[in-house]
């Protein structure tokens, strides 16, 4: 089995597997997210939920902090291995001819997207694991209430922010119009060609972007 | 038809190369791609210089011998068909044409537009066969029932013609589409089923030993395939590897 991920065919299934379960992770975390337009007090309970829970936090969060660190690192190894296999280049390449942008550029949506993993490591995650981890304190409170839900109107006051979200929405929608029929073809699905699971790809890779803008810019203009 | 020709001349594996422009006049739109080269090769000649040198055999698209990468495309901007099969009524009168080997670090240039593609016979040599004796006593063809869908799709990859197009269009010199219809077309047949396991492992050890890249699906081999060679088949490869690998 060793053998079959160091293959061609391996690193290509691994780099599936990791996507399928990045793509699982953004569906609940937007589930979550959008609560905050529709209803404040069960965000908060969720967000508290999430925080706190010992198999939340110790147990799903490693998982995912190595889901995202293994496709980064993959994709690049790949890219590398590939731009290796490639030789001298074409003096005329007409690549638009034969693919789609999406599918040829994966690297550059790939690095828009860490350059806002970054991000919202050092906005979120940093301060979050600070306050409950190095403070100590577990409760989730800010002045006898829920603090998720505020911290979460505060931060999308900045213009700056917003617009950060919204490009970096843009490429991951980008990246995923071509990775998620990309992931199933990889795993050997030849449905993946068919038009259900590829109509099913799209409206993903629209949706699940468009409503991680549409949160941000709601309440950028609504507070 | 007037032409400017940009072709990638290089003389032989050690020299760098690079793009030179030739003029042609007088090209009938009715000439193939081929043809059109062998007339600029005896115009060079004629001026006392080095024809340029390119694959052909068969020239009715059926041998994968020709290759070249024209105007940005694999066998240049027609579908469906191998360079010697593209007509000279593809292009336009004053049209400047880019002519460059097939590139990839597994297919090395020999000369010109000549690539070694013998890391393809190798991957073939790999696990490419099946293994029956042929000696006079070979079995019945109807003996062995197999249903039309399977037979069709075993034909559909068994015509792959092995000219390395998949590879050149590829962003990552990935060999899959080849690999993929190499291995479907035993894969779908119970003769192929013996080996299988064996096959799909091997084939896929010599394509990765080649040096050729890793298949992200982007699609474009399966556009550029001169029989069309359906994406499907690396599906059938990777569910193949799988099942071999567990």
């Amino acid at each position: 089995m060793s053998g079959f991920f160091n293959s061609s065919i391996g690193r290509k299934v691994a780099m599936a597997l990791s996507a399928f379960f990045l793509m699982f992770f953004l569906l609940q975390h937007f589930a979550i997210n959008i609560l905050s337009i529709f209803n404040p007090d069960v965000f908060n309970e969720v967000s508290h939920f999430m925080g706190t829970n010992p198999l939340v936090q110790y147990a799903l969060q490693p998982v995912l902090i190595f889901g995202v660190v293994f496709h980064f690192v993959m994709g690049f190894v790949l890219e590398l291995r590939n731009k290796k296999a490639n030789g001298i280049k074409y003096a005329k390449n007409n690549g638009a001819a034969n693919s789609s942008w999406m599918s040829r550029n994966m690297i550059y949506s790939g690095i828009a997207i860490l350059a806002f993993v970054v991000l919202h490591f050092i906005d979120f995650w940093i301060p979050e694991i600070n306050t409950k981890y190095i403070v100590g304190d577990m409760s989730g409170l800010h002045n006898g209430e829920f603090r998720y839900f505020h911290e979460l109107v505060e931060k999308f006051e900045n213009p700056l922010r917003v617009v950060a979200y919204v490009i970096a929405f843009v490429f991951l929608a980008l990246h995923l119009l071509h990775g998620f029929t990309s992931a199933f073809q990889s795993m050997g699905a030849t449905a993946g060609r068919k038009k259900t699971l590829q109509n099913i790809g799209k409206a993903y890779s629209i949706i699940i972007p468009l409503g991680f803008i549409v949160i941000a810019l709601f309440h950028h203009f609504n507070h | 038809m007037k032409l400017t020709l940009k072709i990638w001349r290089q003389n032989g594996a050690n020299d760098k190369g690079g793009l030179v422009d030739y003029k042609l006049d007088g090209v009938s739109p009715d000439m193939s791609f081929l043809e059109m080269l062998d007339m600029l090769n005896e115009q060079i000649i004629n001026e006392g210089g080095e024809p340029v040198a390119f694959d052909h055999d068969c020239r009715e698209g059926i041998c994968g011998m020709c290759s070249l990468y024209i105007n940005g495309e694999a066998h240049g901007p027609d579908r469906g068909v191998t360079t010697c099969q593209l007509h000279m009524r593809m292009f336009k009168d004053g049209d400047t044409i880019f002519i460059e080997p097939f590139r990839a670090s597994a297919f090395p240039v020999i000369k010109d537009l000549i690539v070694d593609r013998t890391s393809f016979d190798r991957i073939q040599h790999a696990g490419g066969f099946i293994s029956v004796n042929t000696s006079g006593n070979t079995q019945d063809a109807n003996s062995l029932p197999i249903s039309k869908h399977a037979a069709d799709e075993a034909m559909d990859a068994a015509t792959c013609i092995g000219c390395g197009a998949c590879v050149a269009t590829c962003k990552n010199s990935s060999a899959m589409l080849f690999v993929g219809a190499k291995v479907s077309q035993y894969a779908l047949l119970p003769q192929g089923q013996v080996e299988a396991t064996d096959r799909v492992k091997n084939m896929v050890a010599q394509m990765d030993l080649e040096g050729f890249g890793n298949c992200t699906n982007t699609g474009a081999c399966e556009v550029e395939c001169p029989k069309g060679i359906s994406l499907d088949n690396i599906a059938r490869m990777n569910r193949e590897l799988m099942k071999a690998s567990v």
